[in-house]
């Protein structure tokens, strides 16, 4: 007797703490930061702020909680495709309010003329920017994300931006033109084109 | 209000867990050497064990005692304090994203803490007013993180300290303990 109501209040009580905890995951989405991982991963990683947020992992919330997906004009339209491919949306032609598509480009500081003010470096999302006052700076240009955020700081205007050459490290296919390649769809092709 | 005082002070302070109990060692020495790590997870040991000192004393007196039980209480408290560290990891996941990234890897700590069960444990036997048995906990909870945030910041100078090399790593944290719990030694008077 003893016994089995040992087991009784240990099987109520594990019951009753699963039934808590799964109401908790539910009440508070445990899956939902998953997502929000899943959306900063197709983002660009530029932190750029022109979306309108500080950077790319607010606007994941954001995208997250409802927000439109085209504000990204760093990502551009394949980050659009991607985005919506991912959230099962319709893919949507870049706002132009949040600036348009350009190559990717990153800075660089004509050093000579640099006068080491630190202003470029405060505005540095990613810490590309190397250099103390009154000292010379210089771009780490493999982590700078083109951004274009330093430009406007530097107050004699030595910050160039350089469209960056195709490497083999970046290099891609061109796209195919979509009338030609409407004909040389591969069957599971057709499911991604009605979706979209 | 003069008792609460005195138990608090003595659960903070003289009775500490750590120190006088030797509860939750493992903890002290897993959860690192810098003080804002040691700060959050003050918090959450202070968050965890004052609620299940509680549920665990309604669960022991209420259900346990009645039904003959009393010998499950190991298993029960166990079963409340996982329950109660996985709840804190969903909420802490959903609302404070960052703070989760911070303590994220703190929260098995917490959950396997000695210092938790050992003070329900205790406590179960000891106290049977309710109030009384949450106030102890968070008492305890307080000495805890007190004792996790000095030797946070110890452990901090002890990294910039020139130790031989004998001594260097585990050995200089347990000799730290050990003088600390010397130091505490001195609070016995108190209450």
């Amino acid at each position: 007797m003893s016994l089995l109501s040992a087991i009784l209040v240990l099987l109520v009580l594990a019951l009753g703490c699963g039934v808590v905890l799964s109401q908790l995951a539910r009440k508070f989405g445990a899956d939902e930061p998953a997502l929000v991982d899943r959306i900063d991963a197709l983002l660009p990683q530029t932190q750029c702020g022109q979306c309108g947020h500080p950077g790319c992992r607010p606007y994941a919330t954001a995208i997250a909680e409802g927000e439109a997906i085209n504000r990204c004009p760093p990502g551009g339209d394949a980050t659009i495709r991607s985005l919506a491919r991912l959230l099962g949306q319709a893919p949507l032609p870049l706002d132009p309010t949040h600036g348009k598509e350009d190559v990717r480009k990153v800075a660089y500081i004509r050093e000579n003329e640099c006068i080491g003010c630190t202003k470029c470096v405060k505005a540095c999302p990613v810490d590309a920017i190397l250099g103390a006052a009154k000292h010379m700076h210089t771009v780490i240009t493999s982590e700078c994300t083109g951004c274009d955020l330093c430009v406007a700081p530097c107050p004699v205007d030595c910050i160039d931006m350089i469209p960056l050459k195709n490497e083999h490290q970046r290099w891609h296919w061109p796209r195919p033109d979509a009338a030609e390649a409407r004909h040389q769809l591969i069957a599971s092709d057709r499911l991604h084109e009605a979706r979209a | 209000m003069a008792d609460i005082l005195l138990l608090l002070v003595g659960a903070i302070l003289v009775n500490n867990v750590v120190l006088t109990q030797y509860l939750g060692l493992s903890s002290l020495m897993g959860a690192g050497g810098s003080v804002q790590p040691a700060l959050g997870m003050s918090a959450l040991v202070v968050g965890v064990l004052t609620l299940s000192a509680g549920l665990n004393h309604l669960l022991y007196h209420y259900l346990l005692v009645p039904l003959e039980l009393a010998y499950l209480r190991t298993l029960v408290f166990i079963l409340v304090i996982a329950l109660l560290v996985a709840g804190v990891d969903l909420v802490l996941r959903k609302r404070e994203p960052l703070w989760h990234k911070r303590l994220g890897t703190q929260l098995p700590l917490v959950a396997a803490n000695s210092a938790i069960l050992g003070v329900t444990l205790l406590n179960s036997e000891r106290i049977d007013n309710f109030f009384i048995a949450l106030l102890s906990g968070f008492g305890a909870a307080v000495g805890f993180g007190l004792v996790l945030i000095l030797f946070a910041a110890l452990r901090e100078r002890l990294m910039l300290a020139a130790i031989p090399r004998a001594f260097q790593g585990s050995a200089i944290s347990l000799v730290t303990a050990g003088l600390m719990a010397l130091a505490f030694m001195g609070f016995a008077g108190l209450v």
